[in-house]
């Protein structure tokens, strides 16, 4: 019999870097922002928060069993994942590695915003292709509810961006 | 928080409200998918539609809560009479003209209602309005672009933009029937009332209509659509909810 190893927060943290997001795969749950708590129990039980991106992300339900099938891979007496509205999700909650994820992807990522986004800031996104600020916002709603879709007049290729939201 | 079986009755039924505009108007955006008169229209459209439907169902978990059936049961299984939206949800979406300005119209007195609960004493509801503001924002600016564009792009887009705003008014106003139980609403720190937001809403729409050369008819003119939030009901709204849960009364148990 082999005696209890205690888990910690960083370890489940660490192994839930491997599950990403299912629209983006080059982006985690974790870099994503969107794992809010992770409490381990002295008998390692696992309890996670997660909050959505969006209230009407298909995915959430998702997610949340990627997330839970991923933590009972590690030796845990049990775990329970939760989706609560606590701390809300904002696009500022995206990690440094999160955004170069959804550059890989493709996706000019979110700008960082001071709490209020301007719709201002949708105008002149940096385009990933060529890097050229010269670009028009042709629809604030893309193919999934996070993102939106430009257009670069320098290089002539449409992008998406994952838009800014507060 | 405990409430009293006045304050509970008062809750439920403003949730009830809110949630079911959102589920209906969320329904009716969902019918331009695959019929938009631009790609991006279509997503547009689509996207709003599964905001709006997404927001609904977070309300109504919050019902679930406070003792009422599951969120799916609610929104799929409850007669028309027993529905709180208002009439301006109810109708087909018509031209694109009227399903634009009518989403201008609801997507404004949302923003400002979710702006207004951001700060109500119902915890649960205050933390979804700062979570829903941001989404909602995104409504906001898709109704406000096509309202300034078609308002002055040409004669025919001004008029038909105008024709609709005039068709409309009546069924926007409706958004603010006041409940019997508004006093109790508010006096609990739960909502300030359907006056304060509409003339918040005023103040908002009309330097926007303004710029797109439209105006509002007279305010003598008016007739608010009321109705709609004590069940009395315009005839399109029970065959949509029958269309709505067909699939889940095939199997009400099914996993998705």
């Amino acid at each position: 019999m082999s005696s209890l190893v205690k888990i910690s927060k960083e370890d489940v943290l660490e192994a839930l870097q491997e599950v990403m997001d299912p629209e983006i795969p080059t982006i985690s749950v974790v870099d994503l922002g969107i794992i809010s708590e992770v409490n381990v129990s002295d008998n390692n039980f696992v309890s996670v928060i997660m909050t959505p991106t969006f209230s009407g992300c298909p995915a959430l339900k998702y997610m949340e069993n990627m997330v839970k099938e991923q933590i009972e891979k590690m030796q845990v007496s049990g775990v329970e994942v939760k989706t609560t509205f606590d701390k809300p999700w904002n696009t500022n909650m995206i990690s440094a590695k999160g955004l170069e994820g959804l550059k890989k992807h493709g996706l000019a990522p979110p700008q960082k915003h001071t709490g209020l986004v301007q719709i201002e800031i949708l105008q002149n996104v940096t385009c990933p292709h060529c890097g050229s600020k010269n670009t028009t916002l042709k629809s604030p709603f893309g193919p999934t509810l996070c993102r939106s879709l430009h257009y670069c007049n320098e290089c002539l290729n449409a992008f998406e961006q994952f838009k800014p939201v507060d | 928080m405990a409430y009293n079986e006045q304050e509970l009755a008062a809750v439920k039924e403003f949730l009830y409200k809110i949630a079911d505009d959102q589920l209906i108007i969320g329904h009716r955006n969902s019918e331009w998918t695959g019929l938009g008169p631009l790609v991006e229209e279509d997503i547009a459209f689509s996207s709003i539609a599964q905001d709006k439907i997404g927001q609904a169902q977070h309300i109504y978990e919050i019902l679930h809560n406070l003792g009422e059936a599951d969120a799916d049961t609610i929104a799929f299984t409850r007669d028309a009479s027993l529905f709180k939206c208002c009439h301006l949800t109810e109708y087909p979406i018509g031209e694109y003209d009227f399903s634009l300005v009518r989403n201008f119209f609801f997507n404004h007195a949302e923003m400002l209602r979710f702006e207004m609960l951001a700060s109500s004493s119902l915890e649960d509801l205050a933390k979804l309005a700062k979570k829903y503001r941001g989404e909602i924002k995104y409504h906001v600016m898709h109704s406000d672009t096509w309202i300034k564009q078609l308002g002055k792009a040409n004669e025919e887009s001004h008029n038909r933009m105008q024709a609709a705003v005039n068709n409309t008014i009546n069924l926007a106003l409706g958004i603010f029937e006041e409940s019997d139980s508004a006093d109790t609403l508010k006096s609990m720190g739960v909502f300030e009332g359907e006056k304060v937001l509409q003339s918040r809403w005023l103040e908002t729409i009309l330097p926007i209509l303004e710029s797109a050369s439209l105006k509002l008819p007279e305010s003598s003119n008016w007739q608010p659509a009321y109705g709609g939030r004590k069940g009395v009901h315009t005839e399109f709204l029970q065959p949509l909810i029958y269309e709505m849960g067909e699939v889940f009364r095939l199997d009400p148990k099914a996993e998705w």
